[in-house]
């Protein structure tokens, strides 16, 4: 049943609104594949794009250009009542004059399954959202986690070749928004259904898929698993969009290190020597000490979060830095304008091309 | 532009239905609005089949046209004002002041828009006529006559005002009674708050009421034609006796596009200048909180303003409930039954044509209507914004100018219709749409359109999803646009009188007729027969509506 999703050179271009005749590319020449059962989120900052492009794969877009195929089939000229690709909106959208078991077989009833069919797949889909006993009410009698689960539960009823979903998690509160996280994911997983996700909060991305594509001004920045793309980010935007990073100018001086501000760290790289990278390194792999390290510096900023500090250093002659420094209550806090050492971590170097 | 215009067919494409849909809507208007209105322009330019603009330098020759122009005009524009000023006094305490009895009040400020439009003339006849109740029996005065300007002015500020109540009241109702309080706060009197704050974001909608009301008594036909007399031409009934007294077109059709001209003038204002002004938009939440800007006796005296204009509504309509029982009003006051028996017996025919095309027109205008506004807000097509302004042209259309076009359209090949129910159905379908066209896109705006993506997304074809998801959210609208579509087909008389015939006659026209033979007792029996049957209609649109709706709400398992 599951299927894969190929995007081929995806436009999608609007008439810009404010100068007639100019126009906006929303999407730009997208490429993507989506193998069978895999979860792929599109991650970015609002109007990069993402929205756009998964509408163009619901349908509810024509693109300008590029081609959508589900499986070998070419989708571009289908129509989105057609597409047997079942998409869980942003704002819900659950039929309001709908009772909740009405709204979830909605789509089995257009199908014109029998009644026992319908009512065997009801059955089962309302007892894994955990709906069975609200089936009679009215969606406004519904809290906001439930009516998720009602528009969750109706896009899954369908058995659908792709399972889309836009931002749904984003009316949700914290705590709500976690769980229903790990139930989506578990979800698909057990199900196996090829799906498409939209989010733009990266902590969302991370835990929930297989692969992020990160987006931004309609430009797929890079494709890879979470690790991946926190460990080896492709580009700037990347680096600083999924966690929090510090960007440090270095020369290579040969394969296996380089220099920062004059001070040699090593890093094994393919450059030539007196090549200028920059070197992302995440505000985790530095330590701080007030014992001695690689680079002196004075602590500006210190927050204390429970399960870490964050602080914000100057290093001298070099410039400020991001530290997350774990359990701080072990060992208390560094004031603001003490002196410290920090000394990056090694294998957490990463040099953007 | 064109790109887009392409791709935005091929989208529409892929759902033939839809692609047809709005094919046939765009061939109906076309048809059916666009046609007649310029067969009316073409006639108008003729004289026994010569092109010339003759027929218009006859408004600058002819004393009775220069004056039929000027009156309308000035009826229209006094009528206007005062409307407002009645409307906005309505509005004002019935929205913001606390006082008893609002509820009632507000239905019988509205009564006479269900009524038929020229009702208020019959009632003033039996009052101030020639054998009036109040100037002949009461007063005693024998040299008095109702007929003319005076006559025309007050039936139609009866008949109108109500218009300019309604419109006035959605906006004086979203003013936010804290930006009052707010003035009040930082030292205003209470006449300054009145006069820097609530009129100044009141007067988009003053100037909208306005125009709405200067159109209606501009394009009306039923007061002018009973109280107006010879001695005071004005335009619609004029153009009316151009065509049915003297048999002649051009004449009659040079009279209406004078006529359509102002109106339209008025409408283009009202729709893109005016509305692109008002300060207040509906914001969901209507404030509960009762005006301060007024003191006690100032309130006290508009309440009781409010008490006479309503105290007026019930006297015109008892006094057409007693004379459809009085044996001859003015001489004989004995009771009789005489005239529902004439209704029933002599004219039960035109009663039953007029029932047989309203409850045609219902449906077709109800559906037509949401459909309209269904496409018009959820897809894209091109010459959208042409559609949406043909469809609610006919608004602004005075029924003369529509009753005219369709006589000349549809008199001649390829569309021969005159004198069929299909002519009067079709006049009151495109006629009276606007309205409903105009509710279903204010509330299909307020509509997530996610929801009908999600019926899309599950299967659901366009059609499929209009009838199962839009039609069910938009019931309150559907509602409105029936009941609106019933009343007027029950009321309509400006274009109606050009398209009736021997076969096919209406109720509004036989209560004119009446009027003219002097039998006011029949008109005040037909107009009886017609309020209650709208009433009855209400009642069983409502139990329909509602039942529709919740029958999609029950569980079916």
């Amino acid at each position: 049943m599951a299927e894969a999703v190929h995007i081929r050179n995806l436009v999608k271009r609007f008439d810009s609104p404010d100068s007639p005749g100019q126009s906006v590319f929303a999407v730009r020449s997208a490429n993507l594949e989506v193998k069978p059962g895999e979860l792929v989120t599109l991650l970015g900052p609002s109007g990069c794009g993402k929205t756009t492009l998964l509408r163009m794969v619901a349908g509810f877009e024509e693109p300008t250009s590029g081609d959508i195929l589900f499986g070998d089939r070419r989708m571009n000229e289908v129509a989105p009542n057609r597409r047997d690709a079942a998409m869980v909106f942003q704002s819900y959208a659950i039929f309001p004059h709908l009772s909740v078991y009405e709204n979830v077989v909605f789509g089995l009833r257009l199908k014109k399954l029998s009644a026992d069919e319908i009512k065997k797949r009801a059955d089962r889909v309302l007892a894994i959202s955990g709906l069975t006993h609200m089936a009679t009410r009215s969606p406004n009698q519904l809290s906001g986690g439930q009516q998720q689960r009602v528009a969750l539960a109706r896009a899954i009823i369908m058995e659908p070749r792709v399972l889309l979903f836009d931002e749904p998690l984003s009316n949700l509160d914290a705590k709500l928004r976690d769980q229903m996280r790990v139930e989506i994911r578990e979800l698909q997983q057990r199900l196996g259904i090829t799906t498409l996700y939209v989010t733009h909060d990266q902590i969302e991305a991370m835990s929930i898929s297989d692969r992020i594509v990160v987006m931004n001004s309609g430009v797929i920045e890079q494709i890879g698993t979470p690790r991946e793309v926190y460990a080896h980010p492709a580009t700037r935007f990347v680096a600083e969009f999924i966690g929090k990073a510090n960007f440090l100018n270095a020369t290579v001086r040969d394969g296996q290190t380089i220099d920062v501000a004059g001070v040699p760290v090593p890093y094994v790289n393919q450059a030539n020597a007196g090549d200028q990278l920059t070197v992302v390194l995440r505000p985790e792999a530095i330590a701080l000490s007030d014992q001695g390290g690689d680079f002196p510096a004075t602590v500006k900023r210190a927050m204390f979060l429970g399960n870490i500090a964050e602080y914000l250093i100057e290093v001298d002659g070099v410039g400020e830095w991001l530290v997350d420094s774990p359990n701080p209550g072990e060992s208390g806090l560094f004031q603001p304008g003490s002196r410290v050492f920090a000394t990056p971590s090694r294998a957490a170097l990463h040099a953007l091309s | 532009m064109f790109a887009t215009a392409r791709s935005q067919i091929r989208v529409l494409a892929r759902d033939p239905i839809l692609l047809a849909l709005v094919v046939v809507i765009f061939a109906a208007i076309l048809i059916f609005v666009v046609y007649p209105l310029a067969m009316v322009f073409l006639a108008s330019l003729q004289d026994r089949s010569q092109w010339t603009l003759a027929n218009y330098a006859l408004i600058g020759e002819r004393r009775l046209y220069r004056n039929a122009l000027w009156n309308s005009l000035s009826v229209g524009a006094l009528v206007g004002f005062i409307g407002v000023i009645i409307g906005y006094i309505a509005a004002f305490v019935l929205t913001r002041l606390d006082v008893p009895g609002k509820r009632l009040l507000h239905y019988l400020m509205i009564v006479p828009i269900i009524s038929p439009p020229f009702v208020s003339a019959v009632s003033i006849v039996f009052l101030f006529g020639n054998n009036g109740l109040i100037t002949r029996q009461l007063l005693g005065l024998m040299d008095f006559s109702i007929y003319g300007f005076h006559g025309v002015v007050w039936s139609q500020i009866f008949t109108f005002a109500p218009i300019a109540y309604l419109s006035l009241r959605g906006v004086l109702a979203s003013i936010s009674p804290t930006l009052e309080d707010a003035a009040l706060n930082i030292g205003a009197s209470r006449w300054q708050v009145f006069r820097k704050v609530t009129f100044p974001l009141s007067l988009p909608g003053v100037a909208s009421a306005f125009l709405v009301v200067f159109i209606e008594s501009m394009a009306d036909f039923g007061n002018p034609l009973v109280l107006a007399g010879a001695a005071f031409p004005m335009l619609a009934p004029q153009a009316y006796l151009e065509i049915t007294g003297s048999f002649n077109l051009p004449r009659g059709a040079m009279l209406s596009v004078i006529l359509l001209l102002p109106s339209i003038t008025a409408f283009a204002i009202q729709r893109y200048w005016i509305a692109k002004r008002q300060y207040v938009t509906v914001t969901g939440k209507p404030t509960a909180s009762t005006s301060k800007v007024v003191s006690g006796p100032v309130k006290s005296f508009l309440y009781g303003l409010v008490l006479l204009f309503s105290a007026i509504v019930i006297l015109f309509y008892g006094v057409i409930f007693v004379g459809a029982f009085t044996q001859v009003w003015g001489f004989n006051y004995t009771p009789t039954l005489n005239h529902f028996a004439y209704v029933f017996n002599v004219g039960f025919d035109t009663v039953k044509d007029t029932l047989l095309i309203a409850i045609i027109t219902t449906p077709i205008s109800g559906i037509f209507g949401m459909l309209v506004a269904f496409l018009v807000v959820r897809r894209t097509f091109p010459g959208k914004s042409a559609l949406e302004f043909g469809s609610i042209l006919s608004f602004a259309v005075p029924g003369t100018v529509v009753g005219i076009g369709y006589v000349l359209a549809f008199n001649q090949q390829p569309l021969i219709l005159t004198g069929t129910l299909t002519i009067l159905v079709l006049c009151f379908v495109f006629r009276y749409v606007p309205v409903g066209i105009q509710s279903g896109i204010a509330v299909l705006r307020q509509i997530d359109p996610s929801i009908e993506e999600a019926a899309q997304n599950l299967g659901a074809s366009a059609l499929t999803t209009f009838r199962k998801v839009t039609l069910p959210l938009i019931a309150p609208a559907f509602f409105s646009a029936l009941v609106y579509a019933f009343v007027r087909a029950m009321t309509a008389i400006s274009a109606a009188i050009f398209l009736v015939s021997a076969n096919w006659n209406l109720m509004t026209v036989q209560i004119l007729n009446q009027v003219g033979s002097g039998r006011l007792g029949v008109a005040a029996a037909y107009s009886v027969v017609v309020i209650a049957l709208v009433l009855v209609a209400i009642i069983i649109i409502n139990a329909i509506v509602v039942r529709m709706t919740r029958h999609m709400n029950m569980v079916r398992f």
